[in-house]
């Protein structure tokens, strides 16, 4: 489990991260929630080494991540970035990569890498992109690719910065869907996501930010509850009770 | 062109590879047996078999072997080299002639020459020391500026102006520095010994052996700074490492071939489009094509108005020039991996 705290953490020696303390609990989805430059991102990737820290402190399963080697972090978490380059390689041969951390020099990857890639493959909805060069796939497909290759990684935590840009609503479904299997399977998932009805509805958990800090983190329902969403998004959210479950509007 | 592109990488490189073999193959064979004097693969086996009398025999030991060793030497390290500096710097239009390491390695060759004329074997190192003085420069901007890929090029092309005027300013003070180069400012594989050769060679090899078993470690990067680092790979060590690499592949290759342009930028370009990005078979396939490429224009220096020769570098010029241009008018606003 990765524990943040009073986690601080900036560019060029402004924070614009204070203090948050917050754990990514294991079987569960917390949703990172707030404004656009309000430190999500950073968050992140504050908590994977990325951005350095300023101040306070990061635990992977109780120990300190700096006495960890950056693969030895990568074991442990994977991270889905939000700038995604497109080499002109293959699907199969992008989420490969995703197997890096598990091989040593000189790097030659092994039969169950290959069967963690069909898998991961799978799990994305991307088996069928397998053999298509980058290039010739939509932002969506690529998506889906990107998110394979984070899921080949095969660690207890997954970090992913708005892994459902791009994407039509069918699929951000289908990426909520994968999140919830994942949790399920006893891993701590973590996802930026700007769609709050879709966020609240699909998450365990949710995570409000403002201004780089922690406003409230509790139950979906209970930051639901707090009004506290209506304020720092100046909307009105609503819910009403429907035969599948609970559902998000804005009034 | 496009189509074509994507249907390579989907079908694997292996023959692609195969046929890029071939071709070095051929053009080694040819620029054996081709020239002033016109020999056979007979005559050439025998005089590389031990026959030491003749005048072949003499032709092929101390004109033509080393002259296409030379080619198939410089042209792989040089087009390797350029494939790991673009990828590194992610810039398609960086290249070891462009960003100033070619001319770092030749400012250093011509002091040595200047200074220490009898230090023949020393030379390769000296040039390995001036390309990766260059090439740690502008690394050093890049990071500083975080520099666009348009500043990273002006910085390396002021890079490469300072130390061209230095290898100009050396030759006036002493013009002998630069004796036993047949051309050395445009590059030229005429009259090489192989005493020149390989003391770059031994440079030149362990250098790529690296390299290639770097390739994983290159993909990585290639997928941005975020993603490479989130998947464990050190990527401020392997930047340098890499081109400190590249850097030695430069410096040696300019060591006997003097400043030669242009294969550097284009071979790494042509088997992108070819090969796609993946690095193992992208770095086979440029240490194949960059050594056909420059031994076929070698050859071409060598016959197009025999029996006068022109400098290699002359018509790889004539032909990279416009190869340049054409990219830079399709990659106007393109991305970084095309």
């Amino acid at each position: 489990m990765i524990e943040l705290k009073s986690l601080s953490a900036g560019y060029g020696g402004r924070d614009v991260l204070h203090g948050v303390s917050l754990a990514f609990k294991p079987g569960r989805v917390l949703a990172l929630l707030g404004p656009n430059g309000c430190g999500k991102s950073t968050l992140l990737r504050a908590a994977l080494g990325l951005t350095p820290k300023s101040g306070g402190e990061v635990l992977m399963d109780g120990a300190p991540m700096e006495a960890l080697s950056p693969r030895e972090r990568a074991l442990k978490a994977a991270y889905l970035s939000q700038s995604r380059p497109v080499p002109s390689i293959t699907a199969r041969r992008m989420v490969l990569h995703g197997r890096f951390p598990h091989l040593s020099y000189p790097r030659r990857y092994r039969q169950e890498d290959q069967e963690a890639v069909d898998r991961a493959l799978q799990w994305a909805d991307a088996a069928d992109l397998a053999h298509r060069p980058m290039g010739e796939l939509s932002g969506g497909q690529r998506q889906k690719v990107y998110l394979a290759m984070a899921l080949a990684q095969d660690t207890p935590t997954l970090l992913m910065d708005e892994p459902t840009t791009f994407l039509d609503v069918g699929h951000q479904l289908e990426v909520m869907a994968v999140a919830r299997r994942l949790a399920a399977e006893g891993r701590a998932v973590v996802m930026v996501l700007h769609d709050l009805p879709l966020a609240l509805r699909g998450a365990d958990d949710a995570a409000l930010l403002c201004h780089g800090r922690l406003l409230i983190c509790g139950t979906a329902e209970e930051v639901y509850a707090s009004g506290q969403l209506d304020r720092v998004f100046g909307v009105a959210l609503r819910r009403v009770e429907t035969e599948s479950g609970r559902q998000y509007y804005y009034g | 062109m496009k189509s074509w592109r994507i249907s390579s990488i989907r079908r694997g490189s292996a023959p692609l590879l195969g046929a890029l073999g071939a071709l070095t193959l051929l053009s080694a064979l040819l620029s054996m047996c081709l020239g002033a004097v016109s020999l056979s693969p007979g005559e050439i086996a025998a005089a590389l078999l031990g026959e030491t009398g003749g005048t072949a025999a003499q032709i092929v030991r101390y004109a033509r072997l080393p002259r296409t060793c030379a080619c198939l030497l410089a042209g792989s390290a040089l087009a390797v080299s350029g494939a790991v500096i673009q990828s590194v710097l992610g810039n398609p239009l960086a290249a070891p002639n462009i960003i100033g390491v070619s001319s770092g390695a030749g400012l250093a060759v011509t002091l040595c020459g200047a200074l220490a004329p009898a230090a023949g074997a020393l030379t390769p190192l000296a040039a390995f020391a001036g390309a990766l003085a260059a090439v740690l420069l502008v690394l050093f901007i890049s990071e500083k500026t975080s520099a666009s890929r348009l500043t990273l090029v002006l910085a390396g092309v002021a890079v490469s102006g300072m130390f061209s005027a230095g290898v100009d300013a050396v030759v006036t003070f002493v013009p002998d520095a630069l004796t036993g180069y047949s051309d050395f400012r445009i590059g030229g594989l005429a009259n090489l010994a192989m005493a020149r050769i390989v003391p770059a060679f031994w440079v030149i090899l362990p250098a790529m052996l690296l390299i290639f078993s770097l390739a994983g470690e290159l993909d990585v990067l290639l997928l941005g700074e975020d993603t490479a680092r989130s998947l464990g790979l050190r990527a401020r060590p392997l930047r340098l490492g890499l081109l400190t690499l590249a850097a030695a592949l430069a410096g040696a290759a300019v060591s006997f071939s003097g400043l030669l342009g242009f294969v550097g930028l284009i071979v790494p370009h042509i088997m992108r489009r070819l090969i796609g990005e993946d690095s193992l078979p992208l770095l086979a396939g440029c240490a194949l094509g960059g050594a056909a490429l420059l031994t076929l224009c070698d050859l071409l220096a060598r016959l197009l108005f025999a029996p006068y020769e022109l400098p290699v570098g002359v018509v790889l010029s004539l032909a990279g020039g416009p190869f340049f241009i054409w990219l830079l008018l399709r990659q106007r606003g393109g991305r970084v991996h095309d």
